[in-house]
């Protein structure tokens, strides 16, 4: 066994690792480790190589890869320490971690401990959709990784599942390079992607999109040969008689992300049914104390900026942690997420002051008013425009004392 | 001179806006709401443009590619040909962030750039 003692232990080496690892040695602590199962840093970031990335938080769009080096070197210069290939393999409440790399097995005791695992994307099975098991199906992240990573070429006649930013990336990503994509399928009546991706990413190439459709069967004996789609009604079921089979060899899966939590489960992590990610306070702190979590692996994000902004909390909260710079918080109020609100995080607050919400609506509305009530008491209200689930809503709101004191329950609301 | 509807991508709402053009003379029909919602159909109705990003292949490198992007908008109709010129490049690595890989591409006067550092494969 290698021992190690650090200050602040990131968890994942993807954005939101780095950002948070960047920010806790920014605010004093003298020794960070990030651990990482890949052989590079940066995690997804160097295989979305359009642009778009930092356009929030650095006035300039940049790249994937650009995004992902500007961290990286911001965390070599102030000395931040790496381990690349190294598989964490559980950690605990006294915040000792088990991992796993080809020198051998390393505990490493922690002051803090930052979760930055991120998300993975649902497959096939988390649909159900029927058929046979043939190759040729890819989520559409792993074929991303072929195409702008490895020089691979997932096949040659494309149909995409999921109308979500990377399926419509994907689309023009595979047009590029040659391969003739038969079609979008979306089973939503609007693209889930921004419009500007529908317009760059299919319109440009006449990329067909398939709204209010789904796929209802997957047909290939070795290889993918088709799959059948069909229209759906209002109520999303299948409309009879509508069914369409398309001839492809390979079909891409762009169905949403789920957060990756296996490790923060076996510690006793709480986690919120609906985000899929820790319970945190609004200092990003779990239910386990000295424990913090941010990025996907917390909520799944729409843009790297706004991960950013809650990973630099993160970090910097893990930092004062660390240094026993925070005082002992004995009680918190629940936030809850109440008519036409998804999710709000953070779901506890525990101290007064000004607190960055960010939540997801229900249903898309032209206007909406939010509301934040306290025993019935309204202490917050704001008008919103263009509301819609498929982007996040941040929210600043300073709440007072006497709520904390209240130990009440502070529910969010929207209406029409 | 032809009709055709040109969606808005300036904010998520996303107007249809219906456009007279022949590509030299513009004239908007219907459906815009902003300013800016006409100077992009406008742009896009008389001079399309459109940022790329791709990748090259990269000799003796870490990794078999290093992804590159225009350093500016290109115009829309050079799109393929950019492409082609872009898939022939061959680099040696290191490659370093930044660095030049196509000069003057396809005669538009923009550069192709590396957009990540390539070391070389350690073996």
């Amino acid at each position: 066994m290698i021992n190690h003692n650090v200050d602040v232990a990131v968890i994942g080496g993807g954005p939101a690792g780095l950002v948070a690892a960047v920010s806790a040695q920014e605010h004093g602590v003298k020794n960070v480790l990030v651990l990482d199962r890949n052989s590079w840093l940066g995690g997804i970031l160097p295989q979305c190589i359009h642009d778009g990335f930092g356009v929030e938080e650095t006035g300039s769009s940049m790249t994937g890869p650009e995004y992902a080096e500007m961290y990286i070197d911001m965390a070599k210069k102030q000395k931040i320490s790496f381990m690349n290939e190294t598989m964490v393999l559980d950690f605990d409440k006294k915040l000792e971690i088990t991992a796993v790399n080809r020198e051998g097995l390393h505990r490493i005791k922690a002051k803090s401990v930052v979760l930055a695992m991120g998300c993975r994307e649902k497959t096939r099975w988390n649909v159900m959709i029927p058929g046979d098991r043939p190759s040729g199906i890819y989520t559409a992240g792993v074929a991303q990784s072929f195409i702008n990573l490895y020089n691979i070429m997932p096949g040659r006649n494309i149909v995409i599942l999921g109308s979500g930013d990377v399926g419509l990336i994907m689309a023009r990503r595979l047009k590029f390079e040659g391969a003739n994509v038969k079609g979008v399928v979306e089973i939503l009546p609007y693209a889930s992607g921004l419009t500007r991706n529908v317009v760059q990413c299919l319109d440009d190439y006449d990329i067909p999109l398939y709204l209010n459709h789904t796929i209802t069967y997957i047909e290939g004996c070795d290889r993918l040969k088709s799959v059948t789609i069909a229209r759906v009604d209002e109520n999303l079921e299948v409309v009879p008689g509508s069914e369409e089979k398309i001839e492809c060899d390979t079909l891409l899966l762009s169905l949403g992300l789920i957060p990756e939590n296996e490790l923060s489960k076996t510690t006793g992590v709480e986690i919120d049914n609906v985000t899929g990610g820790p319970i945190v306070d609004q200092f990003f702190e779990t239910s386990v104390p000295g424990v913090f979590a941010c990025g996907n692996c917390l909520q799944v994000y729409d843009t790297v900026d706004v991960l950013a902004k809650g990973a630099k909390l993160a970090g910097w909260y893990a930092a004062r942690h660390a240094m026993k710079q925070r005082k002992d918080i004995q009680k918190h109020i629940q936030v809850v997420a109440g008519e036409g609100i998804r999710h709000v995080i953070p779901q506890r607050i525990c101290k007064d002051g000004k607190i960055s919400f960010t939540l997801r609506v229900e249903k898309p509305q032209q206007t909406a008013k939010l509301h934040l009530t306290v025993d019935g008491k309204e202490i917050f209200i704001k008008k919103l425009l263009w509301i819609n689930p498929a982007n996040m809503v941040e929210i600043d709101i300073d709440i007072p004392d006497e709520i904390i004191r209240s130990k009440s329950e502070l529910e969010v609301t929207i209406d029409g | 001179m032809d009709e055709r509807e040109i969606t808005c991508i300036v904010c998520p709402i996303g107007c249809k806006m219906l456009v007279r053009t022949d590509g030299t003379r513009f004239e908007l029909l219907d459906g815009s709401k902003c300013k800016r919602g006409v100077e992009y159909a406008k742009s896009e109705a008389l001079d399309p443009r459109r940022f790329l990003t791709s990748s090259v292949f990269v000799e003796k490198g870490e990794w078999p590619l290093v992804s590159v992007k225009t350093t500016k908008l290109i115009p829309k109709d050079k799109i393929v040909q950019v492409l082609n010129s872009i898939k022939g490049a061959r680099v040696r690595a290191p490659v370093k962030l930044g660095q030049k890989i196509i000069k003057n591409i396809e005669n538009t006067g923009i550069d192709i750039v590396a957009t990540k550092s390539v070391k070389i494969l350690q073996i």
